[in-house]
């Protein structure tokens, strides 16, 4: 395996991606070279792409860092894999045929059985323009309420806590700097060691407690690691706040003057005394002290991410770890507070902009009436036609080859990310038509009756939201390879055999303006960003209203070009402090840092406690099922790795089971081992390790078929949120080396 | 479904917010005029970490009717009423009182109290104003809860003991003799094997007399020494009682619209007097009630003192076949694992023992304790690798210190150029000071003329 590693590592230099000037801190937009961000997670590292003499692509970072994914990403443009033509039934087609296809599906569907039997699924990947106009195409193209998108495994229990909580849900209400001048940072269930590397270089500084059930790389790097039994985080939070009460360390003025709320979660909190805490979560009460006491003083935050998010009580989960940030006072102290971590590349843009299914653009409600009536005046279609809500994901899956019987899928893989996936394998094989726009043949392509090939991020300019609510600039190098078309530009084309009673222009720049003029005056509001203030190198973080009309409803936003040069070079390297705008001063500069003074955005202006108790994941350990599997990513790897399982990039399927967990089940060191749930099995290589708990396994989640984890994770959701109960099911597990042999 | 609760304290609560929550029409009576509060917390209170609101249970939902202040005195199980309400279920969650041993001259008093109530607890602090030297009678669990807080008040405390260590039917004599070295390091004396004979509460003070004639003094004395379940009235309904009232698996009593819950009841010959069962019956009987299903098969106990200074955790038997321990008498600590047929069946932890989390959950869950027994005592922590060639050096991008060392002979003679031809240091950074190092030991390793 080491010698294997250290070939691909060579292969990975070859002479074509060996950057130039790794340290190129400015890099102009010139022919031969562009300032983008990395495809893949939400920290979106800034880097340089240039046109190399062969004809290759290669990468340099744009200040911050890269880690293996975003050096690779230039492996998959020409990658023999890559979807060039569309498909009909399995066999390539011209768009016209494919795109009449679609129509004609589409058309027949709604006539059979009505608007909601097509559905959209979407994908926290793509970019806002996309994302607002898969939203408005469903809407007003389609007429259909049922959209939702894989966003809803990742970023929606985190939402609706910081919704319930804060009035707003944006990922760090902070830049990531900030977190370089706190002095203890608590990562509940996040591991950006392995997940985002670079943004360790933020966390450098301050002493770091981990909860995490594993030993990971950022636990590693912990001054204290506790670890709790998966699916107890909740219990622990509440203990925590048990003891900061305790101890006098809760900030009462701040409570008193900024919040409500409190007494209830007081006398909550008062039934998670130390010694109860760790019976549930079997972190010790000398570790529980340790861990409030680090908490106590100094600039503190707290960071969740998808081990305390995903689980059937997720939302409130998040809630107790937001109540111990309320109760210390943090929120809205300079460097200081609470966030959470967004996972996938536009995760945070992503659930803004209408493709949830109970949303409209600018984080609107698209069941509240006022909010209806400003985004149909802007796409210039009656209120009433909008539809109502629709299905969150896992519903809406369930539903498929049931009263939904047409399926449009955009930058999503789900036969491979949906919990229980083999079932829903078995539900996208009912359908009537699937129709899949992606740029490499991923799993859910295999399945589909029509495959639209779009483009990749280096062929495409837009804008996405990182995971500080900050809009970036993504820009493109080069042209796409014949044949490939952009989402947008799909769309547009649907949208016109439709007959479709609005614009679905398809030039990223004018989107993003609709898009902005749709957000006006929402909770995510963008209407003072335009393409000219990026590409001058403004750093802007929503809320950024348009000063003419701070908050307006009305009125649609002057046409682009009217706001100066767009296409002008960013000169802005990511390794500057955010401190306010650059670039020419025009309209508001963007809010980096939100509840600046302890104003929240919750009608009263405070921050709203919730009283949370904890209650067991749905299933937990017995005779037939002894273990728990919890799943995660690992750093060479990403979500569905429909992409990155077609780089260099090392990496594959291991179950992660303590050496003791394997000695009791009779597995040895590099067995092939299948892990069994009520719902399924998957099979891969044992890896034995210390760094786990002896009654959980754990498995990454980016591998399909036989290795799919999602065949054994359990899809029940959280009643609020919707998310799935990823992060712990019961297992039992056995050696099949026998059987392959 | 009309449900009556009788008895308002940690169990009667969680069951009135269990049933409230989920519709029933709940009447609460409480004997106490106390809002529901939190039993195992009163230690704290005791020790002032702990506020009189900071001990309260969260109340139920609104539509639980509870009448404070109003003890129930009988049940009419024909009629199927209690005070007046009538009800389709009755739940007796009466609790249990302090023992008063019957020792000549014990009574209670404004210097004498047991330590059970809210009530006691602010007599027990009132008391402690008034003076610095407190005795506690009975050195169980909460005996020694009671002497941990009255020593954190600052007051001077000599435990008595009738058994031959503390807490014996939890701790074995080599950890209770730990345990009292830890006592008397927080100004906790303890006097075991002494039974007391006779208290005299004339003049200013308090004194005990033990059975060897010693004589000691206080200016209070707190009395410890067990409680006993509170079945007069389920006795008196006809109920079928042991030393508890005697419930099945779902929780009922021998009449089946009655049912029993908590420090009164009795499953399967075991009152436990703890929280946890508490619940874990409170849980079933709203299961049960609401017609879901619920059965309970009887709980695991782990008793745990928790206060500055002190850190205890006793669960299970106390003796087997096969027992691991380990002391280390100069840091106050203390582990004595009992292990039947692979399985952990009982522990003593005392000081800072690193499992003691892990531990109670193995004993929970009936889970195989590890082949290499020395797991439990010390834990697994990754080992640390030693930078070896095949060792990675920057996991953000896959570079192994070969690669490092290769791209060095390459030509690559600073970090910079490591980092432009390998990629490592450029994620995270934190393989930064490794590939520094690395870059200077191969320096060296040149200039000496040695080639690796």
């Amino acid at each position: 395996m080491r010698v294997t590693l250290h070939n691909r590592n060579n292969h990975a230099l070859s002479a074509k991606r060996v950057p130039r000037n790794i340290q190129g801190m400015t890099t102009p937009t010139d022919g031969s070279r562009v300032a983008t961000h990395c495809p893949y997670c939400a920290l979106q590292c800034g880097m340089t792409l240039s046109h190399e003499t062969d004809g290759g692509v290669s990468v340099a970072p744009r200040g911050g860092g890269l880690c293996h994914k975003g050096w690779t990403a230039p492996e998959l443009l020409d990658h023999p894999d890559r979807l060039t033509a569309p498909l009909l039934g399995g066999r390539p087609a011209d768009w016209p045929r494919a795109l009449d296809r679609v129509a004609e599906a589409i058309r027949e569907t709604q006539e059979r059985y009505g608007p909601d039997a097509v559905a959209v699924f979407g994908g926290g990947g793509l970019t806002n323009e996309k994302a607002y106009l898969l939203g408005k195409f469903a809407r007003v193209a389609l007429g259909t309420s049922n959209i939702d998108y894989n966003g809803r495994f990742c970023m929606s229990s985190a939402a609706a806590a910081g919704n319930r909580a804060f009035g707003v849900d944006r990922g760090l209400p902070f830049p990531l700097e900030d977190l370089a001048q706190a002095d203890t940072v608590l990562l509940v269930g996040a591991n950006p060691a392995e997940t985002m590397p670079p943004m360790m270089r933020h966390l450098a500084r301050p002493d770091l407690v981990v909860i995490d059930p594993r030993l990971t790389e950022t636990a590693a790097r912990a001054r204290l690691h506790l670890r709790p039994l998966p699916g107890t985080d909740l219990a622990l939070a509440n203990g925590l706040l048990h003891i900061a009460i305790e101890r006098g360390y809760v900030d009462d003025d701040f409570v008193a003057s900024r919040t409500t709320g409190f007494a209830a979660v007081g006398r909550a909190v008062a039934g998670y005394w130390p010694a109860f805490v760790e019976r549930i979560t079997s972190v010790s009460v000398a570790d529980q002290y340790r861990a409030a006491e680090l908490l106590a003083t100094g600039n503190r935050a707290i960071l969740t991410a998808r081990g305390a998010e995903q689980h059937s009580k997720g939302v409130d989960t998040v809630s107790a770890w937001i109540n111990l940030a309320l109760a210390l006072g943090l929120p809205g102290k300079p460097s200081n507070g609470y966030g959470c971590i967004t996972g996938q590349g536009n995760g945070q843009g992503g659930r803004e902009h209408g493709q949830k299914a109970d949303q409209l653009p600018g984080y609107r409600r698209i069941d509240d009436p006022v909010a209806r009536e400003h985004v149909a005046k802007v796409w210039g279609v009656p209120p009433q036609s909008l539809p109502g809500p629709g299905r969150p994901a896992i519903e809406l899956l369930g539903s498929l080859g049931r009263d939904v019987k047409t399926l449009l899928v955009f930058g999503s893989n789900p036969a491979v990310s949906a919990p229980n996936s083999a079932v829903v394998t078995e539900r996208l094989k009912g359908l009537d038509h699937l129709v899949v726009a992606d740029c490499v043949p991923s799993e859910t392509v295999a399945l589909a009756e029509v495959v639209l090939p779009v483009t990749q991020w280096a062929e495409e300019d837009g804008t996405l939201t990182d995971l500080t609510g900050r809009v970036i600039r993504r820009r493109a190098l080069r042209e796409p390879p014949s044949g490939v078309h952009s989402d947008l530009w799909v769309l547009r084309e649907l949208a016109k055999r439709l007959d479709a009673p609005s614009r679905f222009p398809d030039t990223p720049s004018e989107v993003f303006d609709e898009l902005a003029a749709a957000s006006a005056g929402g909770v995510a509001d963008y209407s003072g960003i335009d393409y000219a203030r990026l590409d001058a190198g403004e750093r802007l973080h929503w809320p950024c209203p348009a000063p003419s009309r701070p908050g307006s409803a009305d009125d649609a936003r002057p046409v682009p070009g009217q706001r100066g040069p767009a296409g002008a070079a960013e000169t802005a390297g990511d390794a500057r402090p955010a401190s306010g705008q650059r670039g020419p001063a025009r309209g508001h500069s963007g809010t980096p840092r939100m509840f600046a003074g302890g104003r929240f955005a919750t009608p009263d202006g405070r921050a709203r406690f919730t009283a949370v108790e904890h209650r067991p994941a749905a299933e937990t350990a017995d005779t037939g099922y002894p273990l728990l599997l919890t799943t995660g990513r690992v750093l060479t790897q990403y979500q569905s790795g429909a992409q990155t399982r077609r780089t260099s990039l090392p990496g594959r399927q291991e179950i992660e089971l303590h050496p003791d967990t394997a000695r009791r089940f009779g597995i040895g060191p590099a067995d092939s081992v299948t892990v069994t749930s009520r719902r399924g099995s998957f099979t891969a290589r044992a890896k034995l390790t210390e760094s786990i708990r002896t009654d959980t396994v754990f498995a990454s989640f980016h591998w399909p078929d036989r290795e799919n984890v999602n065949r054994a994770v359990n899809d029940v959701v959280d009643p609020v949120s919707g998310m799935p109960e990823f992060k712990v099911c019961a297992v039992r597990i056995a050696s099949t080396t026998s059987e392959d042999n | 479904m009309r449900v009556v609760i009788a008895g308002y304290g940690m169990a009667g609560a969680r069951l009135a917010r269990e049933l409230g929550g989920r519709g029933a029409e709940v009447t609460v009576f409480g004997a106490e005029s106390e809002a529901a509060y939190n039993r195992v917390l009163l230690s704290g209170l005791l020790a002032g970490s702990h506020s009189e609101t900071g001990v309260r249970l969260p109340p139920p939902p609104d539509n639980v009717d509870i009448r404070l202040d109003t003890p129930v005195s009988s049940i009419d199980t024909v009629g199927r009423t209690v005070n007046g309400v009538g009800y389709d279920a009755l739940v007796l969650a009466t609790g249990a009182d302090a023992i008063m041993p019957p020792i000549p001259g014990l009574a209670p008093s404004e210097r004498v109290m047991a330590f059970r109530t809210m009530a006691d607890c602010r007599r027990i602090i009132e008391a402690s104003r008034g003076g610095d030297r407190a005795l506690v009678l009975g050195g169980g669990l909460l005996g020694v809860e009671a002497a941990r807080g009255l020593a954190g008040r600052g007051m001077r405390v000599t435990v008595v003991h009738a058994a031959e260590h503390l807490m014996e039917r939890q701790l074995d004599p080599a950890g209770a003799a730990m345990l009292a070295g830890t006592l008397d390091s927080i100004g906790v004396a303890s006097r075991t094997g002494a039974a007391a004979v006779a208290v005299d509460q004339s003049g200013d003070e308090v004194r005990l007399r033990l059975a060897d004639g010693t004589e000691l003094s206080g200016d209070l004395l707190v009395v410890s020494c067990g409680v006993a379940p509170n079945i007069g009235l389920a006795r008196r309904a006809g109920l079928r009682v042991n030393r508890g009232v005697v419930i099945d698996d779902r929780c009922r009593t021998s009449d089946p619209r009655v049912y029993a819950i908590g420090d009164c009841a009795e499953h399967d010959g075991h009152c436990y007097g703890l929280v946890g069962p508490a619940w874990e019956q409170a849980d079933v009987v709203a299961d049960v009630l609401s017609g879901q299903e619920g059965g309970y098969r009887g709980s695991r106990q782990v008793t745990r003192l928790k206060t500055d200074g002190i850190d205890l955790a006793a669960m299970g038997v106390v003796d087997g076949d096969e027992v691991v321990s380990f002391a280390d008498p100069v840091r106050r600590t203390y582990a004595r694992l009992v292990i039947e047929a692979g399985r952990l069946a009982g522990a003593i932890l005392l000081g800072d023992n690193p499992t003691v989390g892990d531990l109670v959950r193995m004993f929970d869950q009936g889970e195989p304790v590890p082949f290499d027994r020395r797991r439990l005592l010390l834990g697994a922590a990754a080992p640390v690798a030693e930078s070896a060639d095949d060792e990675t050096v920057c996991r953000c991008n896959s570079v192994d210190a070969a690669a490092i060392t290769s791209a060095w002979h390459g030509g690559a003679r600073t970090v910079e150029q490591l980092a432009a031809k390998t990629l490592a240091t450029t994620g995270c950074g934190g393989c930064t000071d490794t590939v520094s190092r690395m870059c200077e030991r191969l320096g060296r390793t040149e200039l000496s003329g040695v080639r690796s």
